[in-house]
């Protein structure tokens, strides 16, 4: 059977979301092939209706627009541009990021449920980026999310997955696909999240400050699907506490 | 005609709200970014505090404090390499581009250094409502998306009406509006905001209040807290995002500087969605006073607050104008600013208006490059040009 990644209904190959912000435009085509990708994040505050510099002419055909709700500030203003994406002919996926925190960029769990209701409602594929605690991620699943993204790490840090003890407890409570988001900053990290049993990686900083962004599309890609292949194999015995005992300690039961 | 306030004993008291004007009674943001200005001594710090504030991932006010010191300048290419790296980190190759527009010239306050200062015998214009349209139609043909709404600080010639039905035309060729008026009340920037406005740039010029007070002889711009707070008022107005600057030079710059960055600092811990943006203006010659030029704040000096700003708030966006040539520019899109004029006039009606009707500048610029040449000139290094980072909602 062919492994897919599937989100409400949608199939996809490809497990590798593909920024598309940060870089020069002229190169999306090369890395969006390069990464095999078929998705592809579009902020939607950057899709300029000019015709100079607008990142909407550069998006290969073929590819799912995953516009974002980057900008917004509570699930009202989510909402309200995940319907304007709709209206500018985006598709029916939403990536919600609420975000009232200028520094960290550190998503609100609150709004992003409140917004998921809303938009799933309305029949959006709705992609909750948010910070990966088990409550609210029960609660997006509850609202309708086609899927969960929890942060690695801050938005842009290149840190690798900070927190993955807690996308772990979600890969095993959530019976959406965890999508790892923000934070990886190589492809080992990349395919760490996938080892782990995260259904796919978004990664866009990594990729954009790459000296050669569609070579280092291509290195992400080959990583993802290591990781992705070796979860799938069943990892093998790793044992982290010394030694395994050589003889068993159950050899005392006689009968 | 004489000025009467030349001579210190007719000057009204810069310290104290002039009627009309919102006091934010529960801010303690003025007297903290006093205080942190007043402890800052920029003499104690050594290499090694240096050295520790670049180590730093997160860096404390102390560090910024140290990155603005004289002992960090000998460190000024590996400062440049670490606000590199931050910039990356936040806005990935990417870099702003937008236009000031200014629409009136007309001002009621005295201030010695300016072009625009009611005494200073310039043409004076202000746009009726068409011709700033025709203004922001030649803009927007340029391919340009956001735009940064500019008056002379005069309430009467230029009144919070007036402004908004600029920005309300502004919303039909812009995606992004700011504007850098005279500081207001929090109402006032409310009816703002719903005019399409989104980001207010207050420049406090100096925060020393004594060197202010003798810089800014005259009108509303001399009452020193009214400005330092337009900031909060601002963003209490609903406004997204608030911009912050000294006017380096005027005074201590090392001081200026990190009161600057103590005010975006403080304001952000209190408002934490608030967008925060720096400019780092120099003094520029102006029109009947040619003798007008940054001091003790060279290129190397600049370079150095830049860089420091980017190093304490890595998320901040830093603007840089045409007070700057086009080779400092163009090197510091790619270190640590993010967003760059492109086609400027400081001028009033320089797309529309007949040459012997038009406003006088407010300053001399040092780059006039057009949108296209500043695009490309991203672009050859490598950047991206960006049009448009937002959406108003």
């Amino acid at each position: 059977m062919e492994d897919k990644l599937i989100l409400n209904g949608h199939e996809f190959t490809s497990r590798f979301i593909l920024g598309s912000g940060k870089y020069s435009l002229d190169l999306i085509k090369a890395a969006v092939e390069h990464a095999g990708a078929q998705i592809i994040t579009l902020a939607l505050r950057r899709a300029a209706t000019g015709d100079v510099a607008n990142i909407l002419d550069y998006i290969p055909e073929g590819v799912t627009l995953l516009p974002n709700t980057s900008g917004a500030r509570n699930a009202d203003e989510a909402v309200r541009i995940a319907r304007l994406a709709r209206e500018l002919g985006c598709g029916d996926f939403i990536k919600i990021e609420c975000i009232r925190d200028s520094k960290y960029l550190l998503p609100d769990n609150y709004e992003t449920a409140k917004a998921t209701e809303i938009l799933a409602k309305e029949g959006f594929v709705v992609m909750p980026y948010m910070y990966p605690d088990l409550n609210a991620a029960r609660d997006m699943a509850n609202a309708g999310a086609a899927c969960i993204m929890p942060l690695g790490a801050p938005i842009g840090s290149n840190k690798g997955i900070c927190t993955k003890e807690f996308i772990k407890i979600l890969i095993d409570e959530i019976d959406l696909p965890i999508i790892v988001d923000a934070g990886i900053g190589k492809p080992s990290q990349a395919c760490e999240a996938m080892e782990m049993g995260a259904a796919a990686v978004m990664a866009n900083t990594a990729i954009a400050t790459a000296g050669d962004i569609a070579a280092m599309a291509g290195a992400f890609k080959k990583a993802i699907e290591a990781g992705r292949t070796a979860y799938l194999s069943g990892m093998g015995r790793v044992i982290d506490k010394g030694a395994a005992a050589s003889s068993p300690l159950t050899g005392f039961i006689t009968e | 005609m004489e000025i009467k306030e030349l001579d210190p004993a007719n000057r009204i008291n810069h310290m104290e709200y002039l009627p009309g004007m919102e006091v934010l009674e529960d801010s303690s943001i003025e007297s903290q970014v006093i205080a942190a200005m007043n402890g800052y001594d920029c003499d104690k710090y050594t290499a090694a505090d240096v050295r520790r504030a670049l180590a730093h991932d997160n860096r404390t006010p102390e560090d910024f404090g140290a990155l603005l010191s004289p002992a960090a300048l000998p460190f000024l290419e590996e400062i440049a390499q670490a606000a590199q790296a931050e910039t990356k980190k936040h806005f990935g190759n990417s870099v702003m581009m937008f236009t000031p527009l200014y629409i009136a010239n007309y001002c009621e306050n005295y201030c010695i250094y300016c072009g625009f200062n009611c005494h200073n015998k310039i043409n004076r214009l202000k746009l009726n409502i068409d011709d700033v349209e025709k203004e922001m139609q030649a803009i927007a043909e340029t391919g340009l998306q956001e735009v940064l709404i500019l008056t002379g600080e005069s309430r009467k010639m230029s009144d919070v009406k007036y402004i908004g039905e600029a920005c309300k035309v502004a919303r039909k060729y812009f995606k992004v509006i700011g504007i850098e008026v005279y500081p207001m009340n929090s109402d006032e920037y409310a009816y703002l905001h719903e005019c399409g406005v989104d980001y207010v740039t207050v420049f406090q010029e100096t925060y020393n209040s004594d060197k202010y007070e003798t810089l800014h002889l005259a009108g509303h711009k001399r009452i020193f807290p009214y400005r330092l707070n337009a900031q909060e008022r601002a963003i209490r107005g609903g406004m997204r995002g608030v911009g912050f600057a000294a006017l380096l030079g005027l005074a201590d710059f090392r001081k200026d500087a990190f009161a600057t960055g103590m005010h975006a600092y403080l304001l952000q811990r209190k408002y934490p969605h608030a967008e925060i943006a720096f400019s780092c203006p120099r003094l520029r010659p102006i029109i009947n006073n040619d003798k007008i030029n940054p001091k003790d704040v060279h290129e190397p000096q600049l370079l150095q607050v830049i860089c420091a700003y980017r190093l304490f708030m890595p998320f901040a966006s830093i603007t840089i104008s045409t007070r700057e040539c086009e080779r400092f520019r163009n090197n510091i899109i790619n270190i640590a600013a993010t967003k760059i004029s492109a086609g400027v006039s400081v001028g009033i009606g320089e797309r529309t208006q007949p040459e012997d009707k038009k406003g006088d500048e407010q300053f001399e610029i040092s780059d006039g490059r057009n949108v296209d040449e500043v695009y490309n000139a991203i672009k050859e290094q490598g950047l991206q040009p960006v049009m448009s980072d937002y959406i108003y909602v």
